[in-house]
């Protein structure tokens, strides 16, 4: 038995109807158990993926080689942050709160985004990630701009903007170091071919494959298929490459004048299972990061509430 | 110091210390170094925060403060290569200068430590920096005035923020006072450095540039005092004075951090970014 199956016929039917309306949904309204659980799931993720999405760019903040570049990718990493906090103040209006995520996250519960366990070894690596990655995470956040669920779809309208920045940030980086010297031409290169296959897997297993797409769909929380919103990045990314003379590492890429789709190959599934399963390159240490990070930080955070409630009983003293 | 040891200094790259140093040279270039170096080195050690701080909240804080910084000394060091006049733009000032021509206090080199260090070193720069700044702002040299209204804006936000941190975190935990109290008594003698003047400071006084540094050393004193009580923290009785930043004579941890922070534009000579 499913979980919507359990659920009140009439207002599951009355919320079906409501969607197929194109109407959304808010906090207080009725949803079934399975959407707002689906909902949680795909925002706290989104929400850790921001946050652990500090560690790669974070890695080169201290080694930016110019004090403009160094000053947009602190900004970008404070965005990123921002987008992190955002989502979950998102999630908690689905009655889940930040704490029991990061719970989630540290045990290894929650996922986040697999593309942040990918290592930055070269500076060229910040201005693809900004090209590539942000490219992927901006056409995904267009289409759940439109989700039924309304706060989510509020903070990526919101989130879309910034990401656009990031983006346009990282192409400018790309472009600068592919008319450079040699070594910054190589160095950019090689770190499309390092970030392609990894950028295209953002969207997702295959909609064959892809176990929750079919109910997220049908619920308006995903309004376009993985295979849809894959094939519409490389069709955006593949004449960015071209403008600026750089190659993505696909022997089968080829255009289909008749679709008009820049068609790619087949997509290495192992690699993605292998990094989801937590043998990425650097997920270890993205987790060891975090966790340090919240061990670190115990005592900050104990001091702080020990203070406030200091504060709270000086203040009722005060009154009494 | 004989003439002789000053010309031996300076051929090692090390400007002479007393009370003509640097006015030799280029005071206002020299005074501009230091303003911005302070911001440039503190901006680091802040931004190695970004993605490990205790709470997400601040996580961006502190990211936003390094940014805050970094911005300040861009646009110091900018101005700083236009009054040398020798082509030096803010990166060739802030990328292809060695150790000894950084001019910044030894208080904002320090490795950033844990959350205690970070924020009473912060508390006691930004104390010292809004009262600079509101002085700064009346400076003869419009520029520098402009960037000096831009900064305290910002000051005085950062001091709120670092000055509550110090006060939470002395009157937390038995941990945390005990982690704030160690950081103070370790930097308490490295502020003394905010108010040693010299030959540069003297001669942007006394065209109406700069500021006099030994005049803030009381209100800095009451402002941080006040802050400490409330934090329940002893200030520190350390008499010893903290000198060399502004001659460019630093810490061991300068170099380190100078290594990192330039190698990209080293390594690549003449590359644009």
């Amino acid at each position: 038995m499913t979980v919507a199956a359990a659920e009140d016929p009439v207002k599951l039917a009355e919320f079906e109807a409501r969607l197929e309306r194109g109407e959304t949904i808010e906090p207080k309204d009725w949803m079934p158990e399975k959407y707002r659980k689906q909902l949680v799931r795909m925002m706290s993720q989104h929400a850790h993926s921001e946050v652990v999405g500090m560690l790669p760019e974070g890695n080169w903040i201290t080694r930016a080689p110019s004090l403009r570049r160094k000053m947009v990718l602190l900004a970008k990493v404070q965005d990123e942050g921002g987008h992190g906090l955002y989502i979950y103040c998102g999630t908690e209006t689905l009655g889940v709160g930040r704490e029991e995520l990061i719970e989630q996250l540290l045990t290894g519960k929650a996922k986040y985004s697999s593309i942040f366990n990918y290592p930055t070894l070269t500076w060229a690596d910040i201005g693809v990630i900004g090209w590539l990655v942000d490219g992927a995470a901006i056409v995904n956040q267009t289409m759940l701009a439109k989700t039924s669920y309304g706060p989510y779809a509020r903070a990526m309208i919101r989130i879309c903007k910034e990401e656009n920045f990031h983006k346009r940030q990282g192409y400018e980086i790309c472009t600068v170091m592919a008319k450079g010297t040699p070594a910054q031409r190589a160095m950019v290169q090689d770190a499309v071919n390092r970030w392609w296959w990894p950028s295209l897997m953002m969207f997702g297993p295959s909609d064959a494959t892809s176990p929750n797409s079919a109910e997220l769909m049908r619920w308006r929380v995903k309004r376009e298929t993985n295979d849809a919103l894959r094939q519409r990045f490389v069709n955006l990314t593949i004449p960015q490459a071209q403008a600026i003379g750089l190659s993505v590492p696909d022997p089968d890429l080829r255009y289909n004048a008749e679709t008009e789709n820049w068609e790619f190959g087949p997509i290495d599934w192992s690699e993605f299972q292998a990094v989801i399963a937590g043998n990425g390159p650097c997920n270890r240490e993205r987790m060891a990061a975090r966790r340090k990070a919240h061990a670190d930080g115990a005592w900050v955070r104990e001091a702080a509430e020990v203070h406030a409630e200091k504060q709270a009983a000086r203040a009722r003293e005060h009154a009494a | 110091m004989t003439e002789a040891r000053a010309q031996a200094a300076t051929a090692a790259g090390v400007a002479p210390s007393g009370p003509t140093a640097g006015v030799a040279g280029n005071p206002l270039f020299e005074y501009l170094c230091r303003l911005g170096d302070d911001r440039l080195v503190l901006g680091h050690r802040l931004s190695e925060w970004a993605g490990h701080a205790p709470i997400l909240e601040e996580d961006i804080a502190l990211s936003n403060f390094a940014l805050d910084f970094v911005g300040q000394a861009a646009a110091l060091l900018k101005l700083a290569g236009e009054v040398e006049g020798k082509g030096r733009d803010e990166d060739a000032l802030a990328y292809h200068r060695d150790e000894n021509e950084f001019r910044n206090l030894l208080l904002v080199e320090l490795p950033k430590g844990d959350f205690a260090f970070t924020m009473v070193r912060q508390y006691l720069f930004d104390a010292f920096d809004v009262l600079a700044l509101e002085r700064l702002v009346k400076s003869k040299h419009e520029v520098l005035a402009g960037i000096a209204a831009k900064a305290l804006k910002e000051a005085k936000y950062h001091v709120r923020h670092s000055g509550e941190w110090v006060v939470r975190l002395g009157d937390g935990t038995e941990e945390s006072h005990r982690r704030t109290q160690a950081a103070l008594d370790e930097l308490w003698s490295y502020a003394s450095e905010f108010f040693l003047a010299d030959g540069v400071d003297t001669a942007m006084v006394a065209q109406g540039i700069g500021l006099d540094l030994p005049s803030l050393k009381a209100p800095w004193e009451i402002t941080v005092r006040e802050t400490l009580t409330r934090a329940t923290l002893t200030v520190p009785n350390d008499p010893r004075v903290v000198r060399g930043g502004r001659l460019g004579r630093h810490s061991e941890h300068l170099g380190h951090m100078l290594a990192e922070m330039q190698i990209l534009p080293r390594s690549h000579p003449g590359a644009q970014w």
